[in-house]
């Protein structure tokens, strides 16, 4: 499986080195935060862990879970609102 | 449990749920494909919004197929207080943060978010780890637990134990050192820690608790059973991150926001390898691949190395002429009113901003002139040095916000083909990114940097607070030159006066 993963990740690399050096300096900004919204896609980990861990279990893994939500929430709802924000601007000039 | 009963991976499904791990996996995969897509959809200002909200549906399709594993052992509503909670508060601090961030204060917030990614996946790759752990003890009797038991533990949910276990090492790393790192680069932008620092103490700091990191990693991998090693390798890469960013300040800020965001792609894709879940996979290496990418032009943009924007120190300016030499006597001030007439009945003129203009916050009066002067028919363009402000794309964003349409914004290389005919160039809160010492000068600690030839224009307007030198901390003899015209003043001021002036004539 291990080996599975490894390509799949270079292959992702590659994909996303031909696509983002097409992406103008104009929105380099923009491109920043989107890209940094999608890696918060690590709440999909959070979200499994904290799911795992019922109350009555380690309750440690359960708050260290949760506040892996928090963080990984503010990413992706702050991440694509403001993105949002910034595109709007660049849009309603076009 | 024992290993040969289980077909899932973590985080997917057992028999109970048979059809949910199919149908999670595809929803990954297009999951996938939305944020490849969604980046697609940046490489136009037209197209961006909706790449954007693409990237989002991608987002919330793989949260929505996260949750689609209802029951059995894997369930992940046994715990959902956890996630529901976490889940409010978390998009509530991110919504309002994005809703009340003023576009000037963007680097600090985009240095926020890359800060909670990282966090994120260091508290994920631990709490995953501990997870495992704690499944052991169930397994163990009176033995406690034990590497093996922690080994069953990890291939009863179909994972390899050893790349579990060096991805949580990874994980942690990677992923601690971008929330200090990010943390400490918000309180820099916010100026509330101090400068550049050329301290080499730092940088020895920093080398020495990355290895610490590394040495606690290694041997968590050896020993797993020993869990509090985990927090040791999270807690000195936390440590390493504050002096990675330590010594770095002022106009290598862009350099290192650009890394940390490839840092937190980095990160997501290592807890993926920790979950063994394609879709953080995927996902992170693409933001990892971004961010390099945006590393990448931002050196090359300083002409500077990686090695050196990291871990060199900026030539001393001591070698150069001093500042009275270079200003002494040549330096010609001038006024809003002699510039408005200067403007009079030109016909190109283009404006070269940098981080004075986020200070000042000048964006929109900036705006106000261009159009006046578009009205007298004349042509004005903007010049966006890829490294002016404190991230990439940082004045297109502050000009976007004041309505400057797109196309008047244009790159260095483009700027640089018609400066010789362009009549009047405003310089507005630019110093390096302008000085001819990096084009002319092979001494000058910014030598081979390009640059905007603003000094090949017929006549340079500078609009500047003092002499003082920008971050490179050298004279720019842009300003002793003969078609160099200093307008002293803070920028949102003098550039409300140059309005006033421009509406009288």
């Amino acid at each position: 499986m291990f080996t599975l993963y490894l390509t799949i990740f270079a292959l992702a690399i590659f994909v996303g080195f031909e696509i983002i050096t097409k992406v103008p300096p104009t929105l380099h900004t923009p491109l920043m935060s989107g890209a940094n919204a999608i890696s918060g896609i690590t709440i999909v980990g959070a979200l499994i862990v904290a799911g795992q861990t019922p109350l009555g279990e380690d309750a440690l893994i359960g708050i260290i879970a949760c506040g892996a939500v928090i963080f990984a929430m503010i990413n992706v709802a702050g991440g694509f609102a403001v993105t949002h924000r910034m595109l709007e601007m660049f849009q309603k000039k076009g | 449990m024992n290993a040969s009963e289980v077909t899932s991976a973590f985080g997917a499904g057992v028999e109970a749920a048979g059809w949910v791990v199919p149908v999670q996996n595809i929803l990954y995969v297009i999951a996938a494909i939305l944020f490849i897509f969604g980046i697609k959809g940046l490489t136009h200002p037209r197209t961006a919004v909706n790449g954007n909200l693409r990237a989002l549906s991608g987002m919330l399709l793989a949260m929505v197929a996260t949750l689609l594993m209802y029951k059995g052992e894997m369930s992940v509503w046994a715990g959902w207080y956890w996630w529901v909670a976490g889940g409010i508060v978390g998009t509530l601090i991110g919504l309002i943060a994005a809703r009340l961030v003023k576009m000037t204060a963007m680097p600090e917030m985009v240095a926020l978010y890359n800060g909670s990614g990282g966090a994120a996946s260091m508290l994920v790759a631990g709490a995953v780890f501990m997870h495992f752990a704690h499944k052991a003890a169930g397994m163990a009797g009176e033995g406690g637990v034990t590497a093996e038991l922690i080994g069953e533990a990890i291939r009863a949910e179909n994972a390899d134990p050893m790349q579990t276990y060096i991805a949580t090492a990874v994980s942690g790393i990677i992923g601690a050192v971008t929330a200090s790192g990010s943390f400490l680069a918000f309180l820099k932008l916010r100026g509330k820690f101090g400068g550049a620092s050329t301290n080499p103490t730092l940088k020895l700091l920093n080398g020495l608790f990355f290895l610490i990191a590394v040495a606690f990693g290694v041997w968590l991998v050896l020993s797993p059973e020993t869990t509090w090693l985990y927090w040791a390798v999270a807690v000195s890469a936390l440590i390493c991150g504050v002096f990675f960013v330590m010594p770095i300040g002022g106009a290598d800020m862009p350099v290192v926001i650009s890394l940390l965001n490839s840092f937190s792609g980095l990160a997501a894709c290592a807890t993926g390898f920790v979950i063994s879940n394609t879709v953080l996979i995927v996902s992170g290496s693409l933001v990892g691949a971004s961010g390099l990418i945006l590393t990448q032009i931002m050196c090359v943009a300083m002409n500077r190395s990686w090695t050196n924007t990291f871990f060199g120190v900026m030539a001393e300016a001591g070698g150069g002429p001093s500042a009275d030499e270079v200003y002494a006597g040549k330096v010609k001030s001038t006024s809003p009113d002699e510039v408005a007439m200067l403007l009079d009945g030109v016909q190109r003129v283009c404006i070269v901003p940098g981080y004075g203009m986020a200070v000042s916050q000048s964006q929109h009066v900036v705006r106000d002139i261009a159009n006046m002067l578009i009205e007298n028919d004349v042509e004005v363009t903007y010049g966006i040095h890829p490294v002016a402000g404190r991230m990439p794309g940082h004045m297109n964003v502050l000009l976007a916000e004041a309505d400057v349409p797109y196309d008047q914004l244009h790159e260095m290389d483009a700027v640089n083909k018609y400066i010789e005919q362009v009549d009047v160039c405003i310089v507005l809160g630019a110093n390096d990114v302008v000085n001819p010492d990096a084009r002319t000068n092979p001494e000058s600690p910014i030598a081979g940097m390009p640059i905007i030839d603003v000094d090949k224009a017929r006549t340079c307007v500078v609009i500047k607070r003092s002499l003082s030198p920008g971050f490179a901390g050298i004279p720019n003899p842009l300003f002793a030159m003969d078609n160099t015209l200093m307008m002293f003043g803070d920028g949102k001021k003098a550039l409300n006066e140059l309005a006033e002036a421009l509406k009288e004539n």
